[in-house]
């Protein structure tokens, strides 16, 4: 069953960033969105989280979320989905957990606010995510600062706050992105072993098309605001239909083949892209007005 | 005769974490008897995962730190223990290219005098507007437009930023530069450009190059050797081709089967790691 909709989304903030992208996520899929900086597609993910600019104007365009529209909800309402049945698993830990506050009192702030626990159940439960995020010496870890772990730890703690709720979908922006290969192989396997246990639907934000090939049930790739293709994972990696799919595919190093198999990916289909896109602009703005 | 050969070097630096209040702060081993030689036109892969030693190591072939152990010789000169006086003129020898050109590049400066302040420092221009000459031409070098000299380091990408701390890198013509994760901050595309110009200088000239990387495929594409480090010592070393074909020590193959290769394995995640 489909748990996320969005339709046909056109967002401007002072230009445009997302040029009618559509998107959908079933339950308990694991949906990669590949796509380079400056492609809209951190943007997509903070549409969903109403995360956006004061000054982001969206146009054109719905995201329903199990038969709510989450660009129309009352804020209340909205404050009440999130952190409960959507969060997010940021980038950067470093900066995503607050630096004068303990561990512990993090973690129960969601399971207080969002399920209505009391002190002591909630303790009890921040125990059992710790766990579940293979964290050794929990009882150490609740009364550390963030600045006294490292940044494998912090995400893991991230990860048991984004899992706290047993939320329906997740927006993993590139959780791994900011951690090296070892680590980032422990995390990518505690998120899909804890996505796995509660069949949590996650929108998987990354550059990486290594990470995707590992993960994810499915895979859209973006550019300049536009999904240029969606396929499920095995038949995307397979036969990439379009040629910005197989340029980033020439264009990913690895340590298997020899040095010239790697191909950046031609400037004149990068500018071909943008042209398509703006052209596409022109279009827009005349059939609407 | 290499360029750069080092013996049982040894690295020890003050452990401010574990300081007390007062007194000294405990020495803490950073380096281990790490030996290695560096040929001129090499390029050498320094491999490991965070903490394991790589920077230090580059940052002491450099002499931004003194050993405590061991020697270091400097295409034929012993540098290990050279003053700041004596290694000044060392310095346009040897250069640096950084992980983050965001703070690596001064803001309050352009890019035109961020290319030239070497080249003046060293005398190697006389005034600027042979500065200037010498910027644009290494602008070029790099793939970049003559007009990005008038521009400040917040008006560029990351890639052309990246592209800049390479040009300052080469400006001097060093023997030897050392890369730290220079690609690291980088996504998909801007990464292969950023390494397929790193193939093209090559040729140029006959300068060493010690590409410290935790990404051992980035590695793959650039470098001749490749010495894998864990815990302030090599534990592997060798031709890429080998090293990558048929890895040695447990450690390398468990830094391999960690990156993730774009094929689809749904159970790659799951499967167990290879440990020791």
């Amino acid at each position: 069953m489909t748990l996320l909709d969005i339709n046909s989304l056109y967002l401007e903030i002072g230009q445009p960033i997302l040029r009618g992208v559509s998107l959908q996520i079933k339950e308990g899929e694991v949906h990669g969105l590949v796509g380079e900086s400056g492609a809209g597609k951190t943007m997509l993910g903070k549409c969903i989280l109403g995360l956006l600019p004061e000054h982001a104007r969206i146009s054109h365009g719905y995201v329903d979320f199990a038969g709510r529209e989450l660009l129309k909800i009352h804020s209340s309402e909205r404050r009440d989905l999130l952190g409960r049945d959507i969060t997010l698993i940021p980038q950067n830990p470093m900066t995503a957990l607050n630096p004068v506050k303990r561990i512990e009192p993090q973690i129960m702030d969601v399971l207080q606010l969002h399920l209505g626990l009391n002190a002591g159940t909630a303790r009890q439960r921040v125990t059992e995510l710790l766990n579940d995020v293979h964290i050794r010496e929990v009882d150490r870890v609740r009364r550390q600062f963030p600045h006294e772990l490292s940044g494998g730890m912090r995400q893991r703690v991230l990860i048991a706050i984004a899992f706290a709720c047993k939320p329906k979908l997740i927006i993993a922006d590139e959780p791994t992105t900011a951690l090296d290969v070892t680590v980032q192989r422990q995390i990518l396997r505690l998120i899909k072993e804890l996505q796995a246990n509660s069949n949590t639907a996650i929108l998987f934000i990354t550059h990486d098309l290594g990470v995707v090939a590992k993960i994810c049930n499915r895979v859209s790739v973006i550019h300049s605001g536009r999904i240029l293709e969606a396929n499920n994972t095995r038949d995307l990696f397979a036969q990439p239909q379009h040629p910005y799919t197989r340029a980033l595919l020439a264009a990913t190093p690895r340590f298997d083949r020899p040095a010239d198999a790697l191909h950046p990916v031609p400037v004149d289909l990068i500018d071909r892209l943008w042209n398509e896109a703006r052209t596409h602009d022109g279009v827009k703005a005349n059939g609407w007005r | 005769m290499a360029l750069i050969s080092i013996r049982g070097l040894g690295l020890a630096l003050p452990d401010l974490a574990a300081k007390p209040l007062f007194g000294r702060a405990p020495m803490r081993e950073i380096l281990r008897d790490i030996n290695l030689e560096i040929e001129g036109g090499e390029r050498l892969g320094i491999v490991g995962e965070s903490g394991s030693g790589k920077t230090t190591l580059g940052r002491t072939l450099l002499r931004l730190y003194e050993p405590t152990t061991g020697t270091i010789n400097f295409g034929g000169q012993d540098i290990t223990h050279l003053v700041e006086s004596e290694l000044r003129r060392m310095r346009a020898r040897m250069q640096m290219a950084f992980q983050d050109p965001q703070s690596s590049l001064n803001p309050r400066h352009r890019i035109e005098d961020i290319l030239a302040q070497p080249l003046l420092a060293f005398a190697r221009v006389k005034n600027r507007d042979e500065g200037r000459r010498e910027a644009i031409a290494l602008l070029n070098r790099v793939g970049l437009p003559s007009e990005f000299c008038g521009r400040y380091p917040h008006q560029l990408s990351g890639g052309q930023r990246q592209r800049v701390g390479i040009a300052r890198a080469i400006a001097l013509k060093p023997q030897f530069i050392v890369a730290d994760e220079i690609v690291s901050g980088l996504d998909v595309s801007t990464k292969a450009q950023i390494l397929a110009l790193l193939r093209e200088l090559k040729p140029e000239n006959d300068q060493a190059m010690m590409f410290i990387a935790h990404d051992l495929s980035v590695v793959r594409v650039l470098c001749d050797r490749v010495a894998v480090m864990r815990a302030g010592e090599i534990v592997e070393i060798g031709a890429c081709e080998s090293v990558f074909s048929s890895p040695q020590h447990p450690y390398t193959r468990q830094l391999l089967s960690a990156i993730p290769l774009p094929d689809v394995d749904p159970n790659w995640v799951m499967r167990e790691t290879v440990t020791e």
